[in-house]
């Protein structure tokens, strides 16, 4: 039951990154972009932590982490980046 | 930045607590050596950086914030389903709105706890905060009455806050 | 293993993945970019906290120690959320994106823009 759970999971996962590509192409703005790649960082979390899962290791479990961050971080920055830009004009 | 009169070992003993028990999350263990470095750490980092701190007041009520925080967990799941069904319904049928929401709390801490909740909670997400900090603009996904929702964020989630705050 | 927590952990995983897609579908079919804002910010947030908190259960059943790392990327998407929401609706107001018709006050974004009291 759980490998079943487990497929299941990650093949709904897999369609909100391809909803997410979707967006990240067509949105008209680039707040809209940014927050493509930012809901983009969370499912790829989630993908990490049902590979993990499915091949049964703690490995990943950093590598999960070091994406929530890095994503975070870098969301701000594009964010103040933008804004600033504007201010600026 | 005023310099400090007295030297202290723990100037912000919530940071420590929480950098203490984030240390021990993060290894995912509890071995003494890891208690010993976690201890140092939560001793150290504090005092390096306690000089770049603005003044916030302090939690005053342990038990009210823990009432808090739980039913905040609470109420972030009952708005998620909400929020999943109207996603699913038809778009036509959204009426979104922008709100503004006179703020009672003072100090930057307290606004930010309210605005993180408000982001998280009934279906809104906090946009901005007047210069003078008196105002919250909120967009809603689904506006009914416009009255209620002040009220119910005045009254659910800023009282409490207020109260344990004490501002 | 036993039976109760394969159940447990799979109906956290299911409805974890569900909440994630809902996120994302906000994300796609709403039609403006406030509105696009809500999915994300709330679904996915409780999505992941779902799939984490199987993790958690799961690893805790099979290493046989409490395992609570997880929980450390769930409160950090818990606290970062909002702060992203945040930023990204300022950005938006900014630019002057355009706002559904149907949106009522939509005066309020000149007067946010600006910081003033409305």
């Amino acid at each position: 039951m759980l490998s079943t759970a487990i497929v299941i999971a990650t093949t709904l996962v897999c369609i909100a990154l391809i909803l997410n590509l979707w967006r990240l192409f067509i949105g008209p703005g680039r707040p809209d972009r940014i927050l493509a790649l930012d809901t983009m960082y969370i499912n790829s979390i989630a993908l990490i932590i049902l590979f993990g899962i499915y091949s049964g290791t703690t490995l990943y479990f950093e590598a999960a982490l070091l994406i929530a961050m890095l994503g975070f971080v870098s969301t701000a920055a594009m964010c103040k980046y933008i804004l600033r830009g504007d201010l600026i004009e | 930045m005023t310099t400090k009169p007295s030297f202290h070992l723990l100037p912000m003993p919530m940071h420590s607590v929480i950098l203490f028990i984030a240390w021990l999350l993060l290894n995912n263990t509890v071995a003494p050596g890891h208690l010993v470095l976690g201890a140092f750490l939560a001793i150290a980092i504090p005092l390096l950086t306690s000089g770049m701190q603005d003044p916030q007041p302090g939690f005053r009520k342990p038990i009210a914030t823990i009432r808090y925080v739980l039913m905040v967990i609470f109420d972030i799941i009952v708005a998620n389903f909400e929020v999943a069904v109207l996603v699913i319904g038809p778009a036509k049928k959204l009426q979104p709105a922008f709100v503004a929401i006179p703020l009672d709390i003072e100090h930057e801490l307290p606004i930010t706890i309210l605005a993180s909740t408000v982001s998280l909670t009934p279906g809104t997400v906090s946009a901005e905060i007047s210069e003078d900090k008196k105002w919250l603009y909120v967009h809603v996904l689904n506006l009914t009455n416009e009255e209620e929702l002040i009220a119910l964020i005045k009254h659910r989630y800023e009282r409490p806050l207020k109260e344990i705050f004490k501002c | 293993m036993e039976f109760w927590i394969e159940l447990v952990v799979s109906v956290f995983l299911v409805v974890g993945a569900v909440f994630v897609l809902i996120g994302s579908l906000g994300l796609a079919k709403l039609p403006d970019f406030y509105t696009r804002l809500h999915g994300p910010t709330k679904a996915t947030t409780l999505g992941m906290g779902c799939l984490l908190a199987a993790s958690v259960i799961l690893v805790t059943y099979q290493q046989g120690y409490l395992s609570l790392h997880e929980l450390l990327i769930t409160l950090f998407l818990l606290i970062t959320a909002p702060v992203t929401a945040h930023m990204l609706a300022k950005t938006a107001m900014h630019h002057n994106l355009e706002i559904l018709d149907k949106t009522s006050n939509k005066a309020l974004t000149k007067r946010a823009r600006d910081r003033i009291n409305p």
